[in-house]
């Protein structure tokens, strides 16, 4: 462990924006990919989350949060709004075999341990407890388990104590809570709290802030060679259903009709 | 890396409710993987692991297990991984299953990565369908992907292929108390002093009334509620239906609800025989944990809003004003049938 605070590794993966219209996706399914457009690229959320969490427990304790991405194509603007929320150093894996299909949980969780590897140090690794694009909620594991150290899933709370991480790890019906020794990997859920915005400020910092990118072929990682399921087919949900609209004079008297035509058609 | 040919069977995780028996999921899932087994003629085996199994042993018998493999120890009460996850390893490597199904529950989501992980092996998360590909006769796993906006199907070539399965996919088959099928009980070496992390506590939020994943009538509602206030309203609809209050991720975030009653892909997945949503837009994320309903209906002053797009029935409009009419009818028209 380093001789003051922790150094925090936060991974983060750049999405299409979640929260955009359900219009602006696409299943593009001759080509086996879901295509956007007209939504811009965000951190997926709770991989913001873990942002958040980390940067509670830096001003708690100091320390160190390396944000770490890997991916095609990175925006800057995105990396560069992340790391004005308070964090101190960027590492990129860029590389153009790094999209949805060239890649999958194994092979990325691969890739980033072995950047994660390669840091001077690290105490503590987070990551959302799945990402928005994928929801397959993996990669975090799996880091642990290729850098050989424990993990703790689906975080709503992290606390240091001593030398120990205390977790409150969330149920469907409360929490449980799990404590771990350093060095760790913790997934983060959003119960943890939404990610701050940046002073302005913060904003010309991160600015100054050197941004080291790796490759895969440096790390020494064969991406294809970790790759273990392949996405052999991608269809559009068909959810979609007659909607029959209640009306009334008044919006109260169209409540009514509503409680009506449930009766009529026997669901009530 | 074994090839595929040496794995065989289908195991399923099974999990227990806290009064001992195997939970509905469990039961979904044993359905399920009964009908993987079926077209590849091959058989079904479940694995038990926890504390006073005797009961859920026979449970998974009669559920069509010809095997079910039980690790018995009081240190396996509660779900841990440092524990779980060798008495999963050894077994699979002993068993040689060639596909594994866990439920998408907190142990199932937790527990497969790591086997898969350390196993070198394939997994797909969060399952809404599990097939066998004619021609491969591998697993095909689909799952939704972009919050529900597309369905990706997954395959691999490695052994075992693994998948979490949400609630509602499998059906459930009739237990047959007749069932031949045998337990095998593990030694296990269930010693938590060793092990990395430590369970130290489990703290119940358990709300009152009907629980949300089992409430044959389910209100929900969305940012456009404006308040805490505004779900009392929506509790008082839902207690005149037998039924229960969700609620999507904002209301959530705000503080508004407890996390607990968060409906979607990361909330809780529900299908009860209605479902009323109220001032909610309808994200892709919110529909993917409700769409399997039996009758949506849906209130919103939007009528461009996605979620009429869903729903069978749809009143426009300011949702105060149309729930307070639907309040009032519905409670004339529930004294009418008394």
């Amino acid at each position: 462990m380093s001789q003051v605070g922790l150094d925090i590794v936060v991974c983060v993966k750049q999405v299409p924006d979640p929260e955009g219209p359900s219009s602006s996706f696409t299943v593009d399914e001759e080509n086996v990919r879901v295509v956007t457009s007209g939504i811009p690229p965000v951190v997926s959320p709770f991989d913001e989350n873990a942002l958040e969490a980390a940067l509670r427990l830096k001003k708690a304790g100091g320390g160190r949060i390396t944000l770490l991405s890997a991916g095609t194509k990175i925006s800057n603007p995105v990396m560069l709004k992340a790391l004005a929320t308070g964090a101190d150093n960027l590492v990129l894996v860029q590389d153009g075999s790094l999209d949805y299909s060239g890649t999958d949980s194994r092979s990325t969780a691969a890739l980033l341990a072995a950047a994660i590897g390669r840091m001077d140090a690290y105490d503590l690794v987070l990551t959302g407890r799945q990402a928005a694009d994928t929801n397959a909620g993996q990669v975090g594991v799996g880091i642990a388990g290729f850098l050989g150290i424990p993990a703790i899933t689906f975080a709503g709370k992290i606390d240091i104590a001593g030398d120990k991480v205390v977790v409150e790890r969330v149920l469907p019906d409360g929490y449980e809570v799990v404590e771990g020794p350093l060095p760790l990997l913790v997934t983060v859920s959003h119960e943890v709290g939404d990610l701050r915005y940046p002073h302005i400020a913060e904003i010309k910092r991160a600015k100054e802030i050197p941004v080291a990118r790796w490759t895969a072929e440096e790390l020494g990682v064969d991406v294809k060679g970790e790759k273990v399921t392949e996405l052999v087919g991608i269809s559009a949900p068909r959810i979609s259903r007659r909607c029959e609209l209640v009306e009334g004079d008044t919006q109260r008297e169209a409540g009514e009709n509503l409680a009506r035509a449930l009766r009529r058609d026997g669901v009530l | 890396m074994t090839s595929s040919g040496e794995h065989t069977g289908v195991l399923v995780f099974a999990e227990c409710s806290s009064g001992g028996n195997v939970t509905r999921l469990t039961r979904e899932i044993m359905g399920l993987g009964g009908e993987l087994a079926d077209l590849l003629g091959e058989d079904l085996s479940a694995a038990l692991i926890g504390s006073g199994l005797q009961e859920p042993g026979r449970e998974l018998v009669a559920l069509g297990a010809g095997r079910v493999y039980v690790a018995d120890d009081p240190e396996l009460s509660t779900y841990n991984p440092g524990l779980y996850v060798p008495v999963m390893r050894d077994l699979i490597g002993d068993a040689r299953p060639g596909i594994v199904v866990f439920g998408h529950t907190p142990a199932g989501q937790d527990l497969a990565p790591r086997l898969a992980f350390e196993m070198g092996t394939a997994l797909t998360t969060d399952c809404v369908k599990l097939d066998i590909d004619a021609q491969s006769r591998r697993l095909l796993a689909t799952k939704p992907v972009y919050g529900g906006v597309g369905l990706g199907s997954y395959r691999s070539d490695k052994s075992p292929q693994m998948a979490t399965v949400r609630p509602r996919v499998g059906r459930e088959r009739e237990p047959d108390p007749a069932a031949a099928g045998e337990q095998v009980m593990l030694s296990v070496d269930a010693d938590a002093t060793g092990a990395a992390l430590r369970h130290v506590r489990t703290v119940g939020e358990e709300a009152e009334g009907v629980r949300l994943e089992d409430a044959p009538v389910v209100v929900s509602g969305g940012r456009g509620i404006g308040g805490p206030e505004g779900f009392e309203k929506l509790e008082a609809v839902a207690g005149l239906l037998g039924g229960a209050v969700g609620a999507s991720r904002p209301p959530c975030d705000l503080g508004w609800m407890p996390s607990t009653g968060q409906v979607g892909i990361t909330g809780k997945n529900v299908a009860p025989d209605l479902y009323v949503a109220v001032a909610l837009s309808g994200s892709s994320q919110h529909l993917s944990g409700m769409t399997d309903s039996g009758k949506i209906v849906a209130v919103n002053n939007d009528p461009d809003a996605t979620i009429f797009t869903v729903a069978d029935y749809g009143v426009v409009g300011e949702w105060s004003e149309v729930v307070g009419g639907f309040t009032e009818a519905l409670r004339g028209l529930l004294s009418e049938r008394e």
